[in-house]
Order: structure tokens, then C-alpha cells, then sequence
């Protein structure tokens, strides 16, 4: 399929590209940008004026509920709703059932996400068998199945000699370890951050320590075996500043936060609204806005939706029984965009956060528009108002803190691997 | 808050006392004055709630709590139906929504719900029909509204202002609704000083926001009180490493004789009960001349009349 | 339109002197608040009364509660005597509907069980909505139903008609 995306402002931060031109799609690669390819005959040309044309989106956390929970959402309905939310590649995570802890499930993930619409499917392998933190999965066996990194998910090791033999074991191959520092014992219990909401709720609470004294253990683990870490989900300003330190010394660490703590805080449980029941928990404004100049600063590498469908039965109860998690990957781009405006920072470097970042951070192609490349691309409305309602979401998750809100900002276009894989109807 | 009061501000629900205008709270408590009169007389019952039903939804047993209101309900000549929905059997049975469905559709006009999850009464308020009233009768950690207005119409009663006072609460505020409501109806009522008091494992993050002030002896923190109101410890504190024995906590925390000295001598005593004496209170104390523990109780019923009252009546959305 | 209302003091004379003959030692005067209670405390002295008068709130027994809820003040009703085989004097300051007076007789039936129940009204406004009929009427006056007839205490005490 031949594909002519005409007059966009092409966004490209890893070639440091913004300007208006045309991109050239052909055999699902980006043959050409700026002037056409001879004899190019476009099968379908995109009228991409006053739109944006950046890569695909990278989004490092897309729960695809697939096998086990299919109640809640399935790797069709959840596919597609990535493609609506621009994204091309997508990282999920191990917690299904049963957890990706065996090369045959691995595979069989990657087959079924390769015959259908939407983004390449990397999986992130469970790094102890059955998430159980005891005994290491086969990592190696488990990377040549596919997967691009090793995590216990929201369930952290709570055994430190575990992590410990892990981290040097992934380091003898190189692997990657995603970890998100959670204190098991710390965080007992809790359901919403420990501070003056949860007090005036009666709310138990999870304390920043639970963050920064795992983190502090991982981060000196780190050290002495030399394993490459990236930091999932991080929620305090603390854990922030503790990563800053890190890296200036030296430290292979990267890290992320999910786009839903770049905006709420604890402010918003007021209501008990069990729709704001997240892990990590929403935290102080404070840590809020720490995250918020963190990502201007580089000192969070990437942002991500950590999309976490869930039946509505589950929310629809008091808000500790409630599951925890948000829906969002439709909401990654807007969200991005919101922070962006809110901040003053230019348009570039806020898609680099989601795009290029998260791709090298997975270690995959994409993220970029470089001639050559596979053609995965975003084609977005930049000033689209939209509201957030199940209908206007695709996936079959409607657990999103952003109900009834207006966004502003939606794709118009995605293209994977050269196909038109999400095209909006308006 | 808004979940609380209709658009012209009167009451719909009494989810918490968090929030609430002074004015509001001063009519409840102005209304359970006059109800205190219906408990004096021969016959009890007044016909205001005739034809109501009232459903108590018991999802954590209680039997105190859940008699005064029946009582309280029967007084106001309303039908009452009692349920106790076993905690245990909460994921395997009905699910909280299907239930209060149910039951609406059995034309309740109102639920009185006590739940062990904080904003399980909001949860239920959100969800049911206009004309249904929904009144917290203890959620989690979170609140006790019936308690903290029975609570202030004692102070009342005894001390008859508020804008004067020094008022203490003592012992486990982190793990209590009813103290959370009292602080909330204190400061709005505008209690210039209150305090809580104990030990660092007992007291939420960041309770001064709520208004309070901290302390963590009996000495510093009782001087000069007028009211001393005692909360009861419970045996998973100890269990759940935040303090070592009930011994050590009574001899630095507990109210005895010496203490309540500290305060000032026509201080009274209250506690929500129900007591552990030995624990947090000295016999001596609890059964002593400053005590208003027992007329704590009787005061419930009218307060919870006075809240049923102001709830069922009036014009519906 | 403003019709010329009599003063009160000799309508009140005018009740206490029908009233009299009828009245045994062991009649009860009760007044229904706030208007009966200043009608009713001004019949308690003119009759020479030694058993105390009663007052009534009929707040928590009127029949438009659903509707309107609870009345904002709500005054004690006191009854310092046995009801129980009483000859009662009801008295209210205006009859209207008729339904302030069947509260009234609800909320006394709930305190005991009286022998006899007599009402006296200083205005009755005609307007009845119940088989409710005064036995001592002060004055008779049909008021049209868009207007409202008051009796107001001032602050000397002394009590006033006024139509609004």
C-alpha cells in the first residue's frame, strides 16, 4: 500500500525535524519525506494540513488482559483502542493469567497480536516464576521468545537476596529489569497515599517511604551487579530526586511515570471516587509538580499510560475494594499534550517523552520517521476537542479518573508497519 | 459535600459531618432538643415518619449502634427493617449495589448504613433513587456523623457554649471515624482549641490539617481542658506493632483520677463507648462525678431522631 | 384592601364570659403555640384557673410534614397534669382548615385519654377542610383565601388582629 501523507507539520525528535512537509509510505517503510519517490503513485493520499505527523507512539505499560482476564478486556478490543490512541508499539505486562513466565505463553502472545490491527506487541517477561518472587524464570529462554525486559510487575520481590540474584543473573546476559519500588510490608494495607487526604478520609495509607526505601535497595543493588534498571511508575518526589543523584553518578537507569499522575493528586479522592484507586497512589500536589518539572528536565525519561482496563463491576464498590488501575492508552497523547501546553514546553520534546524515549528505553525500532524505517506513524488533530465518555473510548475499559472531562488533542491517522490501522470517522 | 444537601441546602443525606454549614448543625442539634421531651412522656412516639421505612444496612455488626436507631426510627412512628450483611461473605454474596437496589425497589425512603469500608455511605448515596435518604452510621476509619452531633449536643448540654472551650481527644485518632467527626463538628461548631493526644503510632499524617493540635503527653495535653473526650483502644493495635501492651499505654495514656486533675475541675468525660475500662479509662473516672458517659447515650436517640427527621421531611427533588 | 379589625382585649372578654358558666374546677386550659398560648394564657387569668396551662406543639403532628418538613423552631409542648379522664379547653387563635386542631387532639390523645375535648377560637376565618366545629368563637369573619388573618404580641404584650 502506497501512502502519501500530505502537508502535515512532520515531528520527528530523534532527527530533530519540525517543519511542513510530506511523507512517502510504501511496502511498510518511510520511502521519503519532502519530495516524492519517482513514479510514486499514492493508493491513498492523506490530507494531513493543519494536523501533525509524528512516529507512533511508544507507550511502555499497555495491559492487554490477555490470557485470563478476558472479562475485563481482550487483546482485540485493547489493540484497537492503542491504535485509536496513536500508539504503534506498546510494552505489556507479565500479570496474566497464567503470568508470562514461560516461553510458550510468550509466544503465543506475539502470534495471536500479530494477526491482528494494531501495534507490535512486546512483551515484558515475569522475572520470578508465577510472579511469586522465588525462583528466577528463564530469562534467557524467555528473551528469545520475545521479550525485551523482566518485571514483577505490582508485585516487588520480598525477598532482597531474590532481587539481589536476579539483577546478576539479567546482568550476565544484559537483560533488563523494570522494577517499580514498592515496599511490600510499607505499603500493607494501603490504598491511597499516606498524607493529609487519607488522614481526613480515613483512607489507609501507602507512605512515600514505601517507594524510596525499595527504590534505595534497588538502586544500590544496581550498583554493585551493574544491571540495567528502568524504574517503572515512580509517584514521589523523593524517588525523583533519589534517580537525579543516580544518574549523575553514573547509574544505567532510566525511569518512568504513567500519565495519570502528570495531572491528579490526592486532592482528587475526595469524593472516594474509586476511579482515582491507582498504583502507584496519587500523591501530594507537591510530588505532582515535581513529576510535572521532571519530565521538562529530563530527569524522567518517559512517560507512559500504564493502561489497565477493568470491569466496571470492580469499580463499582466501596474505594478500598476496589481493583486499582486506570484505561488510558487513548488518553496518552492528550494527556502528553496537556502537560506540554501547561508547561510551555515545545511540542517536540513532550512527543520525544512518548515516542523516541520509550523506544529506546524497550530497545525496539520505531520512535522515529527515519527514511528506511518501518513506517509506524501518528497523524493527530493537535487542537481536536474531544470528551472523554465510553463511547468515545474504543477500549473496553471505561475505568478512566477522566470521565466527562474534555481533552483536547486526538488522532486522526495511525499507520503500522505501512497499513492504515485506526482512522477516525470524523 | 454536595452529595449532602439539595440545591437549596438543605439536607439529603448525613454521609459526614465534614463540610457541613454551622447552620446545619445547629439545626440538628436544636431539633434533638425538642425531641428530648418525646423520650420523657408516657407515650415516645411522635407520628412524623408514619409510613416510612427504614432500612438499617448493617454490612459490620454492631448492636448499640444499630438499636438506638431502630429506637430512634420506632419513635418517629416509622416502619424499620433490620439487615446484617455479614462482612465475610461479601465478595461471594450480593454485590453492595444489587442489594440497595433490592431493597429500594421495597420502597425504602431510607438507608442507615454502617459499612468497614471508608466512603462505602457516599458509595451508596451516589447510586440510589432521589426520594431515598441515606445516613452514615459509621464507614471504615472515615466517619460517624450520628456520633460526633451526639457527642457536641452532650457539650452542649453541659457546657452550653462552644466558642470557649479546650477540648481534648485522647488515644487511637488514627484508626477513629468518631473522632474524625468530632474534630470536624468542633472546629465548625468553633471550638477555638482542640487537641488530640498520643502516642506518634496512633495519629494520622498531617491531622493538623484537620484543624487540631498535637500532643503526645497527657500532662502538656490535658492542661486547662474542658472537655476530655477518651477513645477506645482495641486489641489489634497491640497486634499490629503500634503499641507493645495495653499496660504501658494505660500508665502514659490512660485517664485516671491523677490526669483528669489536669484538666480543669468542672471538666467533663466523655467517651463513645464502648469503654475498656482499665485501658483507656480508670473505673474511678468512668463512673465518677465529671463522667457523662451514660447520658451520652440517651442523648443518641434524639440526635438520631433529630437527623431521620430533617432527612425524611420536606420536599422531595 | 384593609378591613377595620376589632381590638382583641374585648373579644377575649367576650370568650371568657361564655366560657365560664361551662367550666368545671378540674378544666384544663391548653393553648396551641404560639398565637392559642397568648390567647390561652389571657383566658387562664380572666377565669381564674388554679390547675396550671398547658401548651401544645403541634409541630411533630401536622399532616403536611412530607411536604414542607419540619417546622425550624420547634417550642416543648408542656402539660404539667394527668390527662387521663380530663375535661379539656382547646384554644387556638384562628380556625382555618381545621387541621391545627385535629394535630392538636392527635398529639393530646397521645399524652392520655380526656373525657371531653371543648375548643375556643378568638377568630374562626370559616375556609373548614375538616368536620371541625368551635365550640366558643370570639369573632366570625370570612376571610378570602388569598388573604391570611394574624394575631401579633407587642412588645408591651398587647395582642393585635391584622389582616395580610
Amino acid at each position: 500500500m502506497k501512502i502519501h501523507i500530505k502537508n502535515g507539520r512532520v515531528i520527528d525528535p530523534m532527527n530533530a525535524r519540525d517543519e511542513v512537509t510530506d511523507v512517502f509510505v510504501a511496502a511498510g517503510k518511510i520511502v521519503a519525506i519532502g519530495r516524492a519517490p519517482a513514479d510514486f503513485h499514492a493508493n491513498r493520499t492523506l490530507d494531513a494540513s493543519g494536523l501533525v505527523v509524528c512516529p507512533g507512539l511508544v507507550d511502555l505499560s499497555v495491559r492487554l488482559r490477555e490470557p485470563g482476564f478476558e472479562y475485563r478486556a481482550t487483546l482485540e478490543s485493547e489493540m484497537l483502542a492503542a491504535a485509536a490512541g496513536g500508539v504503534t508499539s506498546l510494552a505489556c505486562p507479565p500479570d496474566t493469567d497464567p503470568p508470562l513466565d514461560e516461553p510458550g505463553l510468550v509466544e503465543m502472545l506475539k502470534f495471536r497480536a500479530k494477526n491482528l490491527p494494531g501495534p507490535r506487541v512486546y512483551p515484558i517477561g515475569a522475572l520470578t516464576q508465577k510472579l511469586e518472587g522465588k525462583m528466577l524464570t528463564e530469562m534467557a529462554e524467555l528473551t528469545e521468545a520475545g521479550c525485551r525486559a523482566f518485571t514483577q510487575a505490582d508485585a516487588p520481590p520480598t525477598d532482597t537476596q531474590v532481587l539481589l540474584s536476579a539483577m546478576k543473573y539479567a546482568a550476565t546476559f544484559d537483560f533488563s529489569l523494570w522494577l517499580r519500588p514498592q515496599d511490600v510490608s510499607l505499603a500493607r494495607d494501603g490504598v491511597a497515599h499516606d498524607g493529609a487526604v487519607a488522614s481526613r478520609l480515613g483512607l489507609p495509607g501507602i507512605p512515600a517511604l514505601a517507594e524510596t526505601v525499595a527504590l534505595a535497595t534497588i538502586l544500590l543493588l544496581a550498583r554493585e551487579t551493574g544491571a540495567r534498571i528502568h524504574l517503572a511508575r515512580l509517584s514521589t518526589r523523593e524517588s525523583i530526586a533519589m534517580v537525579r543523584a543516580a544518574k549523575a553518578q553514573g547509574l544505567a537507569v532510566t525511569c518512568d511515570v504513567a500519565s495519570t499522575h502528570v495531572h491528579l493528586s490526592e486532592n482528587d479522592l475526595i469524593s472516594f471516587d474509586s476511579h482515582m484507586h491507582l498504583v502507584p497512589p496519587l500523591r501530594s500536589l507537591r510530588d505532582r509538580d515535581a513529576i510535572r518539572e521532571a519530565l521538562r528536565d529530563g530527569s524522567i525519561d518517559a512517560l507512559c499510560s500504564d493502561h489497565t482496563p477493568v470491569d466496571e463491576d470492580e469499580k463499582q464498590v466501596p474505594f478500598g475494594e476496589s481493583a486499582p488501575g486506570a484505561s488510558g492508552v487513548e488518553l496518552l497523547l492528550p494527556l502528553t499534550l496537556q502537560w506540554a501546553r501547561e508547561m510551555g514546553v515545545p511540542l517536540m520534546q513532550a512527543i520525544d517523552l512518548i515516542s523516541w524515549k520509550p523506544a529506546q528505553i524497550l530497545g525496539v525500532p520505531g520512535g522515529n520517521l527515519t527514511v528506511g524505517s518501518f513506517a509506524d506513524i501518528c497523524i493527530f488533530d493537535e487542537t481536536a476537542e474531544w470528551v472523554v465518555t465510553p463511547k468515545t473510548l474504543a477500549s473496553q475499559g471505561d475505568n478512566t479518573p477522566f470521565l466527562n472531562q474534555p481533552m483536547q488533542g486526538r488522532v486522526r491517522y495511525t499507520v503500522i508497519d505501512g497499513h492504515i490501522d485506526f482512522e477516525s470517522p470524523h | 459535600m454536595n452529595l449532602q444537601l439539595t440545591s437549596d441546602g438543605r439536607l439529603r443525606h448525613l454521609l459526614t459531618l465534614d463540610g457541613l454549614p454551622r447552620a446545619i448543625l445547629t439545626q440538628i442539634l436544636d431539633t434533638a432538643e425538642s425531641f428530648m421531651d418525646v423520650g420523657e412522656r408516657e407515650v415516645k412516639k411522635v407520628p412524623l415518619l408514619r409510613g416510612k421505612s427504614i432500612f438499617n444496612l448493617f454490612f459490620e455488626p454492631s448492636t448499640r449502634t444499630r438499636t438506638t436507631f431502630e429506637i430512634a426510627a420506632k419513635r418517629l412512628s416509622a416502619d424499620v427493617v433490620n439487615l446484617n450483611i455479614a462482612t465475610s461473605s461479601q465478595t461471594k454474596g450480593e454485590a453492595i449495589l444489587d442489594t440497595v437496589d433490592n431493597l429500594s425497589a421495597m420502597h425504602a425512603d431510607m438507608f442507615i448504613v454502617r459499612h468497614s469500608q471508608s466512603g462505602a455511605a457516599h458509595f451508596i448515596a451516589r447510586h440510589v433513587a432521589p426520594h431515598i435518604s441515606v445516613v452514615n452510621a459509621g464507614d471504615g476509619r472515615h466517619a460517624h456523623p450520628t456520633q460526633g452531633l451526639l457527642d457536641m449536643f452532650t457539650i452542649r448540654r453541659f457546657k452550653g457554649e462552644f466558642h470557649n472551650l479546650t477540648v481534648a481527644i485522647v488515644g487511637d485518632v488514627l484508626h477513629s471515624r468518631v473522632a474524625r467527626s468530632q474534630i470536624h463538628a468542633l472546629t465548625t461548631l468553633g471550638v477555638p482549641e482542640v487537641r488530640v493526644i498520643g502516642p506518634k503510632t496512633l495519629l494520622p499524617t498531617g491531622v493538623e490539617q484537620m484543624g487540631v493540635k498535637v500532643f503526645h503527653t497527657m500532662e502538656a495535653g490535658l492542661a486547662g481542658c474542658d472537655v476530655v473526650i477518651m477513645l477506645r483502644l482495641q486489641n489489634e493495635r497491640m497486634k499490629g506493632a503500634l503499641l507493645p501492651s495495653a499496660q504501658e499505654y494505660f500508665k502514659f495514656f490512660g485517664l485516671t483520677p491523677e490526669k483528669l486533675a489536669l484538666a480543669k475541675p468542672d471538666a467533663i468525660v466523655m467517651h463513645p463507648g464502648p469503654m475498656n475500662r482499665g485501658v483507656e479509662i480508670d473505673s474511678e473516672v468512668a463512673d465518677g462525678p465529671q463522667s457523662v458517659i451514660l447520658p451520652q447515650v440517651t442523648y443518641g436517640i434524639a440526635v438520631r431522631m433529630a437527623v431521620m427527621a430533617l432527612l425524611a421531611g420536606g420536599a422531595t427533588a | 384592601m384593609h378591613a377595620s379589625l376589632p381590638d382583641v382585649d374585648p373579644l377575649v372578654a367576650g370568650l371568657a364570659d361564655a366560657i365560664a358558666p361551662t367550666l368545671t374546677p378540674d378544666t384544663v386550659i391548653v393553648g396551641i403555640h404560639t398565637g392559642g398560648v397568648w390567647v390561652a394564657e389571657r383566658l387562664h387569668a380572666m377565669l381564674h384557673c388554679t390547675l396550671p396551662l398547658g401548651t401544645l406543639d403541634i409541630s411533630f403532628y401536622r399532616d403536611d410534614f412530607s411536604r414542607i418538613g419540619l417546622h425550624p423552631q420547634v417550642k416543648p409542648s408542656n402539660l404539667p397534669f394527668d390527662l387521663e379522664g380530663r375535661d379539656i379547653l382547646l384554644v387556638d387563635d384562628v380556625l382555618h382548615s381545621g387541621r391545627t386542631v385535629r394535630a392538636a387532639m392527635n398529639e393530646l390523645f397521645d399524652y392520655g385519654r380526656p373525657a371531653s375535648i371543648r375548643l375556643a377560637v378568638l377568630v374562626d376565618r370559616g375556609g373548614h377542610e375538616l368536620p371541625i366545629r368551635p365550640d366558643f368563637t370570639g369573632l366570625t369573619l370570612a376571610v378570602p383565601a388569598h388573604q391570611n388573618i394574624n394575631l401579633s404580641r407587642l412588645d408591651d404584650g398587647h395582642l393585635t388582629l391584622s389582616l395580610a
